[in-house]
């Protein structure tokens, strides 16, 4: 933080200087060390020394969207956080989620929710939700260098598009490649090292213009499928009472789900499962 | 070259506030008022896109008078200084003060160093969670600072419109009733309404205004405007023949600000906070419980 900000002239000039709306290009001029692009870049790989976040999950359903993430990030071999929450709220109509390097993502996702806000009050209106996928691309972009050294950040951005022509699904879903490359998906994508294995699962369960409910209920299986598979993916844990986070995006923004509704769709799907197997192991039998 | 003219500095410094004044009283007045669950923003303004009220953050508000251009510079600085100050040590560290400081250097040192001050005055307000924390902060042209209580007018007919609140206005007020006195001062010195006693309009409608509040009990971002049919329906003059045709209008534009319509269950759509998204036990939004 510049001092001089407040200091004996009051605003420093170019404060003053009604040039854009952009935070990050606004911190860029006046205090560049806070934007997490502009540091220099470790010289070894040093993946296994920051905390990662996993896996990423999102699907589209009549009214909206949905994302949830689940609660692990891995260390190397080590289990470093069983709760951590790696998806958050954009703003108001749309919500972005992490997978990578978890210190570096909590930083741009905390630069992102303000660099929204920021042109919103400057503007007095919203980004289009092209918009605001663009500016995470740029984003992700400055963090190339440090992903080539294994702190990559991979976002997954989802929202409700309040200029979707009637007949569409107003939910859109956006993925990234540590490059910057921003591509739409089509009904549901998933990101991080449990992916393959979230969306393997989706192929099977997932259908247009399915309800909110039977939507939360394909992403939380996907999310089991990925924990069944995937070391760093953790599953539902109901003795510590640890559930995915899921946000739904909808006409009225973005809500999250509460713990209850979660824990009772994967519950149901728990339950489900080793109905199943039973029935299985007796036919076997 | 030319010797320049002596003037004594006290002759200069007056020949600018005179100026400052002149260019200050051309324009509209703004109430800010407290009311029982935060801090309502008035304004006399037929626009509804160059606005004079603004959010700067979370809790605090601003609102000016005079010169478009140049309090538009002083907002976008504002807005500029809270989110930095937010982003690099933590949002509940951003305070009014702070703000309302870094205004008055900047208009001090205008005022004393360059030929031209700027014709503004500005206000910033902050709500705190109790009336008793509320901040209303003018500043006028030539940087001073004025804490004030209950409310703040600023603009043309500052002393008329002050005369009149401090009559009819007294603290813990609801909404409409807050929405009402001030209306109702500005009205009384409004050139629009002159004509009053011949048949003009007596007061100021929902078209010639701008209102916003910050409201302390919304969850993080308390500032909210009131427009289209919430304003007429406060104001109580719905019966106005323009009332239906242009409220969908307002209630439709795509990119309105990420601020919930009112009547929007709490929580939703609100930039939301994890910690009450969805499970705040709040009340209804304002403009649907007060009236």
């Amino acid at each position: 933080m510049n001092e001089s900000s407040t200091g004996r002239s009051g605003f420093p000039p170019a404060y003053l200087d009604r040039v854009g709306s952009s935070f990050t290009d606004f911190l860029g001029v006046t205090a560049p060390d806070l934007l997490p692009g502009r540091r220099p870049i470790p010289q070894i790989p040093v993946g296994d020394m920051a905390p990662h976040g996993t896996t990423i999950v999102s699907v589209t359903y009549d009214g909206g969207v949905i994302m949830g993430g689940d609660r692990r990030a891995t260390m190397g071999n080590l289990i470093s956080s069983r709760d951590i929450e790696k998806v958050y709220p954009a703003d108001s109509y749309s919500v972005i989620g992490i997978a990578g390097a978890a210190g570096i993502a909590i930083e741009m996702v905390r630069l992102y929710q303000v660099e929204l806000e920021h042109y919103e009050k400057i503007e007095g209106l919203t980004l289009s939700l092209d918009g605001k996928a663009n500016r995470l691309a740029a984003m992700i972009r400055g963090n190339l260098g440090a992903a080539l050294q294994g702190l990559a950040v991979v976002p997954l951005f989802a929202g409700f598009d309040l200029d979707a022509a009637p007949g569409t699904t107003p939910g859109r879903i956006f993925s990234y490649d540590v490059t910057g490359g921003n591509y739409e998906e089509r009904g549901y994508a998933a990101v991080g090292s449990g992916s393959l294995f979230a969306k393997n699962s989706l192929k099977k369960t997932w259908r247009t213009g399915l309800p909110a409910d039977a939507a939360t209920r394909t992403l939380v299986e996907a999310l089991y499928d990925a924990a069944d598979d995937d070391s760093a993916t953790g599953g539902p844990d109901p003795v510590r009472r640890l559930y995915p986070i899921v946000y739904r995006v909808e006409a009225e923004g973005a809500v999250r789900l509460t713990e209850a509704e979660v824990a009772a769709v994967a519950d149901a799907i728990i339950a489900d499962r080793a109905e199943a197997d039973r029935t299985n192991s007796q036919r076997g039998a | 070259m030319t010797m320049p003219y002596y003037a004594s500095a006290e002759q200069v410094m007056r020949d600018r506030s005179e100026y400052a004044r002149k260019g200050i009283s051309r324009g509209r007045s703004v109430a800010v008022v407290t009311y029982a669950d935060g801090v309502l923003f008035i304004a006399e303004n037929p626009s509804s896109t160059l606005h004079k009220v603004s959010e700067l953050y979370d809790r605090i508000g601003f609102a000016a008078v005079g010169r478009y251009s140049e309090f538009e510079s002083l907002r976008v600085a504002g807005i500029r200084l809270a989110d930095v100050r937010g982003y690099s040590y933590n949002r509940r560290d951003v305070t009014g003060r702070v703000i309302a400081n870094a205004y008055a250097q900047t208009l001090a040192s205008v005022f004393s160093e360059q030929m031209k001050p700027f014709e503004v005055e500005l206000c910033v307000a902050e709500v705190g969670d109790s009336t008793e924390n509320d901040q209303l902060y003018r500043l006028t042209f030539d940087g001073s600072i004025v804490d004030e209580p209950d409310f703040v007018v600023m603009g043309g007919q500052a002393e008329a419109v002050s005369g009149h609140l401090r009559e009819h206005f007294h603290s813990g007020l609801g909404l409409s009733d807050a929405l009402e006195v001030g209306v109702r001062a500005l009205s009384a010195v409004s050139p629009v309404t002159a004509g009053s006693g011949n048949g003009g309009p007596a007061q100021l409608t929902a078209a010639q205004l701008e209102v916003a509040v910050l409201d302390r009990r919304r969850p993080k971002r308390a500032f909210r405007r009131i427009t289209g049919s919430a304003l007429r329906t406060l104001l109580g003059d719905e019966a106005t023949p323009d009332a239906t045709a242009d409220a969908p209008a307002t209630a439709a534009h795509p990119h309105a600000p990420s601020v919930p319509e009112p009547g929007t269950p709490p929580g939703l759509g609100d930039p939301a906070n994890p910690d009450t998204a969805g499970g705040s036990g709040d009340t209804d939004t304002a403009a649907t419980s007060d009236d």
